[in-house]
């Protein structure tokens, strides 16, 4: 039998925010552990959560950005259970009131467009942290470190929509483009900033009734994601077709060995015993302010994509490259806002060198030492025939290493480019009576070596001789 | 009058006329303590070295002409609000050794106007109870009749001003737990609208009921005492943004034409017959004033109790969850496993009407009850604040007893918590509306216990009852008997 799978996706994204979502302390990472902590983030009797606006902010952001609707009134509930690094014995989430509701996002694979539902977005607290080993002084002792309890967290849960590991990821990189486009998170999967639970079922090709679904935790990365699903689909059908029964339950994803592990089956399932926080009031949230966040969110990757090519007149190809980072396509519009008339010249060079420069150091676009005034001054200097393309590459590298001005850089090195008609000549002049035999193999109709002789030319010119010049006269001589 | 036996406004003006020191009627009032508390055990903790400094500083500002009503006044607080530095237990054994790391919000607004904390009062553990019965820290006596409970929760509080243990004290009201106990000592206790004061800081047990309120010996002290701490906190989400009028200013003795409200499922057959003198008592005296009666009808009042036990249980036990052993309070040295220590800690630590609560509201929130009682509760609830809204649109303070009996003898109830519950059947109501309720001395019993009557009035309408209360106080002198202890 053929089998189909269904998944959906939940979606953790840490906020940006400076602060915890219901008291006033940092939420910097790597802090001294508990040293980011006050009454209420410790859970202490008589302490009282007050929601951070700019949470709120950031939720209806991601909820404008994922086409969602904004609830006028929404509730944040209690969700009860008992574990070391919950200070207060519950969670404040949102449950049957969340913020944003119903919205979607539009993904491609192999060229095919296909709608992912979200059910709904919703705010909640993050837990602490429990440490098991190497704590100076603890012995075998499990120790709790509270700094990240409160830390704020949106949920994200999709429909179960998704039909493959390939689209999950899809989804999954969409959405982590979208939080950090609208810098609300920093995308960081390694330290748990954005991190997905996937719920996976399969049933037979045709059928419209999904299978029993079991809910990997705690995905890292884009890549553990596609094994886990992908695991996940084979052991459910291979489980099906040796006659046993899919169970209901929570598992978890070992990166290690690539395999998934039940953690607790529906029969140990919690009973969160939700209930709206009577400490705080429902969250009334004004269509002005939806409208006043409308208006200040960035040009989102969807949008910048299309504009690219509408506007800017790039392939489909480069507008995807340069969009796929924010702070690349800001650092490419600058660029462009210099150089209005050779937008696809400045394409090339960001998608090149200065994509190359940062792969090979391991850097993102926020840290490139070239900046935009300086490659465009580059680029001026290779317009107006001062240096060729190749010694521009050359002067590029300088500049990244030294952070001068490219026309000094050219200077110094005296790099500057040979227009000079006679000089030109006399070099052809000498590499054609150095290499007779080339000569006469281009004159019998071997073309060919016409390469060549740029080649040696261009080395005896040491590379400053004008590429277009060179061409020109030395196709002249060796015609005769 | 000796030091100790002075109101707050009485203090006041002695003080602010220099003829005593904060610090000779805080030793006189720590003084008081020893001499009864072997006797009432209104106390969980003693601070006299603290008030003693506090009263020294209290003098130096005096001194400096800052004196405002409360300065220098010994007042003592329920041990359910957090003092910074010193131990608060709810009355739990589970926080025996809790000391507060910082202060609520209530106590740092007297402690802001230079009030003097001579100690944390006994109370039901958590709040939960209506006789102080169930604190871990032994009952704590009626001091008109030391076989009595009385009341609670804040029966420390009502019981230290009876006693004259402190000029002032703070007590919290969830159900009841300020009225009830005022009644049974025959002090004034008031419980403000849901949101009027802060409880940031104030343990919580049912928090969409909790309020805190001032105890006191009279109606002016307790106009001076909610000014003090009434008023926005933006600690407390649920606290409200609304001016705090001078309280003081509705102390006018005068209620020609006040229409007030007698419902009639509060004056029902089963009422005890000396409540129900003093009862009609109070209403020919409040006739002879000019009020005006109106009998109206508070039809979901019978649903009132389950209601109650339903929403405070729930929230009280995801509000009990903190005490897990791993933070604070205690935690269990026979434990051998994570589980174990969350288990044991609180089976240790919690007694035995903390668990039945934690157990109840437990329940009404599982999956497959939840509709069935906390949502339905949480309906009914609605209806019970539609009543009050309802009359309020005919009167303007609505009289009622405060408790069905006077105070009740210690032992009597502990076997039967649904007696114990009935005793707050006609405070409840009051929390569930999330209104205004005042007790005021009203009288005796044969067997000579303090009844007091209750006044209640709209949401954020504390100005009208402190008035109605007053005009009442005035006109009568059950406010001045003392109880000969």
């Amino acid at each position: 039998m053929k089998y189909q799978a269904v998944i959906g996706l939940e979606v953790h994204v840490q906020l940006l925010t400076n602060t915890k979502i219901f008291c006033g302390c940092s939420t910097k990472f790597g802090a001294t552990p508990n040293s980011q902590t006050c009454p209420v983030c410790l859970g202490m009797p008589g302490a009282l959560p007050v929601l951070n606006k700019k949470v709120v902010e950031y939720a209806i952001r991601a909820g404008l950005a994922t086409n969602c609707g904004i609830a006028p009134k929404s509730v944040f509930a209690r969700k009860n259970y008992f574990y070391p690094d919950l200070p207060k014995g519950y969670q404040i989430s949102q449950y049957e009131l969340p913020i944003c509701l119903s919205g979607h996002l539009d993904i491609e694979v192999d060229g095919d467009v296909k709608r992912i539902g979200i059910t709904r977005i919703h705010m909640e607290e993050d837990a602490g942290k429990l440490v098991h080993a190497d704590v100076p002084g603890a012995g075998d002792a499990s120790c709790v470190d509270l700094n990240r309890a409160c830390t704020p967290l949106l949920e994200i849960v999709s429909e179960p929509d998704i039909r493959s590991a390939d689209e999950a990821v899809a989804y999954l990189k969409k959405l982590h483009q979208i939080v950090v486009y609208l810098g609300i998170c920093d995308g960081n999967m390694e330290e748990g900033s954005f991190r997905c639970d996937a719920n996976v079922s399969v049933m037979p090709v045709g059928s419209d009734t999904f299978g029993t679904r079991t809910e990997t935790k705690n995905v890292n990365s884009f890549r553990f994601v596609k094994q886990a699903i992908e695991y996940e689909i084979e052991r459910q059908i291979d489980l099906i077709e040796e006659g046993g029964k899919v169970i209901q339950e929570t598992r978890l994803f070992d990166p290690n060995t690539g395999v998934t592990r039940s953690m607790r089956g529906k029969e140990e399932a919690h009973d969160y015993r939700y209930f709206p926080d009577p400490d705080l009031v429902p969250l009334v949230i004004s269509n002005d302010w939806v409208e006043d966040v409308r208006l200040s969110l960035p040009e989102l990757p969807e949008a910048k994509f299309r504009r690219y090519q509408d506007e800017l007149g790039l392939t489909a190809y480069d507008a995807e490259v340069l969009t796929a980072d924010r702070l690349l396509a800001r650092y490419f519009e600058s660029c462009v806002a210099l150089a209005p008339q050779q937008v696809k010249t400045v394409a090339n060079w960001v998608m090149g060198e200065v994509a190359r420069k940062l792969n090979d150091e391991g850097k993102g676009i926020a840290d490139c030492p070239v900046t935009p005034q300086l490659l465009n001054a580059l680029l001026k200097l290779m317009e107006a025939g001062t240096i060729s393309g190749k010694i521009a590459k050359t002067v590029f590298d300088e500049m990244w290493s030294t952070g001068k001005e490219p026309a000094a850089i050219v200077e110094e090195k005296g790099l500057v480019q040979v227009s000079d008609t006679g000089e030109i000549e006399r070099i052809i002049d000498e590499v054609m009576a150095a290499n007779q035999g080339q000569v006469n193999e281009f004159r019998s109709g071997k073309e060919k070596v016409f390469g060549f002789f740029v080649g040696q030319v261009m080395r005896a010119s040491k590379g400053k001789a004008n590429p277009a010049l060179v061409n020109e006269i030395l196709l002249k001589k060796l015609r005769g | 009058m000796e030091l100790h036996e002075l109101t707050i406004h009485e203090l006041h003006q002695k003080l602010k006329k220099r003829e005593v020191s904060s610090v000779e009627a805080t030793k006189a009032v720590l003084a008081r303590i020893e001499q009864v508390e072997p006797h009432v055990n209104a106390f969980i903790t003693v601070t006299t070295d603290e008030a003693l400094k506090s009263a020294e500083e209290a003098d130096k500002r005096i001194a400096a002409g800052e004196i405002d009503t409360l300065t220098g006044i010994p007042v003592a607080l329920k041990d359910i609000f957090l003092t910074r530095g010193i131990r608060t237990t709810c009355g739990s054994r589970i926080l025996e050794n809790f000391v507060a790391p910082y202060d609520a919000t209530s106590w740092a607004r007297l402690k802001e106007h230079g009030a003097v904390l001579v100690g944390k009062l006994n109370q039901d553990e958590f709040a939960m109870g209506s006789s102080c019965e169930s604190s871990a820290f032994g009952v704590t006596r009626n001091p008109w009749n030391l076989e009595c409970t009385p009341g609670g929760s804040s029966g420390g509080s009502a019981a230290a001003i009876a006693a004259r243990q402190a000029t002032a004290t703070l007590g919290t009201d969830t159900g009841g737990s300020i009225r009830q106990p005022a009644s049974h000592c025959g002090c004034v206790g008031l419980k403000p609208t849901y949101g009027r004061v802060s409880r940031y800081g104030v343990i919580a047990y049912a928090s969409s009921l909790d309020q805190v309120g001032p105890v006191t010996r009279d109606v002016t002290d307790c106009a001076v005492l909610l000014g003090a701490v009434a008023g926005y906190d933006p600690l407390d989400s649920t606290s409200v943004n609304l001016p705090v009028p001078d309280y003081t200013k509705s102390l006018v003795s005068d209620v020609k034409g006040v229409k007030v409200g007698l419902p009639k499922e509060y004056y029902i057959a089963g009422l005890d017959p000396d409540v129900k003198a003093v009862m009609e008592s109070a209403i020919a005296t409040y006739s002879k004033l000019g009020a005006e009666f109106v009998e109206i009808s508070l039809p979901h009042t019978d649903y009132a109790v389950a209601t109650y036990y339903l929403v405070a249980t729930a929230e009280a036990s995801s509000n009990l969850a903190r005490y897990d052993g791993v933070r604070f309070g205690h935690r269990s040295s026979a434990a051998k496993s994570l589980i174990e220590m969350f288990a044991k800690s609180r089976a240790e630590g919690f007694g035995p009407e903390v668990k039945r609560r934690i157990m109840l509201g437990t329940y009404a929130l599982s999956s497959g009850y939840y509709d069935a009682y906390y949502l339905k509760a949480q309906k009914v609830r609605t209806l019970i604040m539609q009543d009050f809204l309802t009359a309020f649109e005919n009167v303007d303070v609505i009289l009622t007893p405060v408790a069905p009996t006077p105070a009740f003898r210690i032992g009597e109830k502990v076997n039967d918590p649904l007696q114990m519950y009935l005793s707050d059947i006609f405070t409840i109501p009051v929390n569930l509306a999330g209104t205004c309720g005042i007790s005021v001395p009203a009288g005796f019993s044969t067997g000579g216990l303090p009844i007091g009557l209750q006044l209640i009035g709209r949401p954020f309408g504390e100005e009208t009852i402190l008035r109605a209360a007053y005009a009442f106080e005035q006109a009568t002198e059950w406010h001045r008997q003392k109880a000969k202890i």
